[in-house]
């Protein structure tokens, strides 16, 4: 199925190519030729970025995420409150309009608190597909705990527990089988927000194949190099999921 | 350490969820070294009552003190827990551990005993529980009666003063009945105070030194399981033992 609308997609990628100049470009990435062999590395080189910059944001997501849920989860309302809170909060702002005020706006705020930094395109980044990304964390993290018995959790306290304990020693090792296959999944979608730091400037992927449109002018060709980058990438984790899924789909029917 | 004349004193209590008031002015008095049964139709407020005993549910009204300690706030309801074992109708072992592990993870992390020790102990009440050889398995791998053993030696190994039992054998298969009844009816003779909310009434009359009938969240009748079973006091009570006794 994926490889199907894969073919469609590319076939009217090429096909809007080939009738609006009537002659292909394809030159521009060429390994063959000494320019082309420029060029792509030139494009390869923004994979480092890109997947820096998704592990080190999703690892944030992940830590937030779970900073969010617990509380999220307590019988207190007040604990409860700020947790919803966030999650709807987050969940409703673009991720665009998040980087931007992140990156032009943040430092200002920081500033009238007498924190005189700017924000570099890398962490204002990392910040915020970090945010943005811990509200559905949060909720992986919820609705995985909250998937196992209660029982679990008074049979826990029975035994003299603390919170603390009943979540590291009984809740957590239950729900992180149903936790981390999602959490994975939620990795990819890091991955391709990411394209969106090249806007504040961030030499990854997207960014490096946008500069040499600029100098090449072969944007069929380039762009379309761009999405093999991101499918070799996501088809790379997505088989990573799988294979998560299945070895603990298999540890649960045991 | 404590000299309280009741090992369980519950004065007063009224629990609501909702509209619905489960518990209607329930007042109750264990002894020390006590076997209660209780029983009920179902919704009645038993499991509610010995639920609150170790806090797992909260009371809107009345006092209760287990073993001279008053329940007020988290420090008293923690003296309380480390006092009190509990048994559930689902087992609720930990899935992911082995049947040793289950054991000895309230006596290590909780009481901060060294991992021999608790082994140990976890391996003697596995024997009073007769399954030491079945220590390494998982939980999944036993039978319920032997799940349901396994839980109980858990709670043993809290070492409590008081034994709670929330219909202990409701979810086993017929079979398996009378190897986790063995092993409550051999805790009882020890001396263990308990409360043990079921209908096997061949038990109650063996185990119990008082039967408490319940019945829409209150307490209707109290007696000696003679008394209880051959003349009833109330018209509630006979017909419900007639129903459960019918067959």
């Amino acid at each position: 199925m994926r490889w199907k609308t894969f073919l469609a997609v590319t076939a009217a990628f090429l096909l809007t190519g080939c009738s609006a100049s009537g002659n292909w470009g394809w030159y521009v990435i060429d390994p063959t030729t000494p320019a082309g062999h420029t060029n792509i590395k030139f494009l390869l080189s923004g994979f480092g970025a890109t997947i820096l910059v998704s592990i080190i944001a999703a690892l944030l997501s992940m830590t937030i995420g779970l900073i969010v849920a617990l509380p999220g989860m307590s019988q207190n309302r007040l604990l409860r409150w700020p947790s919803r809170v966030y999650v709807e909060f987050v969940r409703a702002i673009p991720l665009l309009p998040m980087l931007f005020w992140v990156f032009y706006g943040l430092p200002v705020v920081l500033k009238s608190i007498g924190i005189n930094v700017s924000i570099e395109a890398f962490w204002g980044a990392i910040i915020t597909l970090a945010i943005s990304d811990s509200a559905f964390t949060a909720e992986i993290y919820r609705s995985g705990i909250q998937s196992i018995a209660k029982g679990q959790r008074e049979a826990a306290r029975t035994i003299g527990l603390s919170y603390g304990q009943t979540m590291r020693y009984v809740i957590l090792p239950q729900a992180i089988k149903r936790i981390l296959p999602p959490l994975a999944n939620q990795f990819i979608y890091i991955v391709k927000m990411s394209a969106f730091a090249s806007v504040i400037g961030m030499q990854e992927l997207t960014r490096r194949a946008n500069e040499l449109v600029v100098t090449e002018y072969r944007p069929l060709e380039i762009y379309t190099l761009l999405i093999f980058e991101y499918l070799v990438l996501v088809l790379i984790i997505s088989f990573f999921v799988r294979w998560l899924e299945r070895k603990m789909g298999a540890d649960e029917s045991r | 350490m404590n000299t309280a004349d009741q090992a369980i004193k519950i004065q007063g209590l009224n629990k609501w969820y909702g509209d619905f008031q489960a518990l209607k002015d329930v007042n109750l008095e264990v002894a020390h070294g006590e076997r209660i049964v209780i029983c009920g139709p179902s919704g009645s407020g038993k499991s509610t009552l010995i639920r609150c005993v170790n806090s797992l549910e909260t009371h809107d009204d009345g006092d209760i003190v287990v073993d001279g300690i008053a329940m007020k706030d988290e420090a008293s309801i923690n003296e309380i827990l480390s006092e009190v074992g509990m048994v559930f109708q689902q087992f609720n072992l930990f899935p992911h551990l082995t049947i040793l592990q289950n054991l000895t993870l309230g006596p290590i992390k909780a009481r901060g005993m060294a991992k021999a020790a608790a082994e140990e102990r976890a391996m003697k009440y596995l024997e009073r529980v007769q399954i030491p050889d079945q220590a390494h398995k998982r939980p999944s791998e036993l039978s319920g009666g032997q799940q349901q053993r396994v839980a109980i030696a858990r709670s043993l190994c809290m070492e409590p003063k008081i034994m709670l039992f929330d219909e202990p054998t409701s979810a086993l298969d017929p079979e398996m009945i009378s190897e986790v009844l063995d092993v409550i009816i051999d805790l009882a003779e020890s001396g263990m105070t308990m409360i043990c909310v079921t209908h096997e009434m061949g038990f109650a009359r063996k185990a119990a030194d008082r039967m408490v009938f319940m019945d829409q969240g209150e307490i209707i009748e109290t007696g000696t399981p003679e008394e209880f079973f051959s003349a009833p006091k109330t018209q509630r009570c006979q017909t419900f033992l007639n129903q459960i006794l019918q067959h």
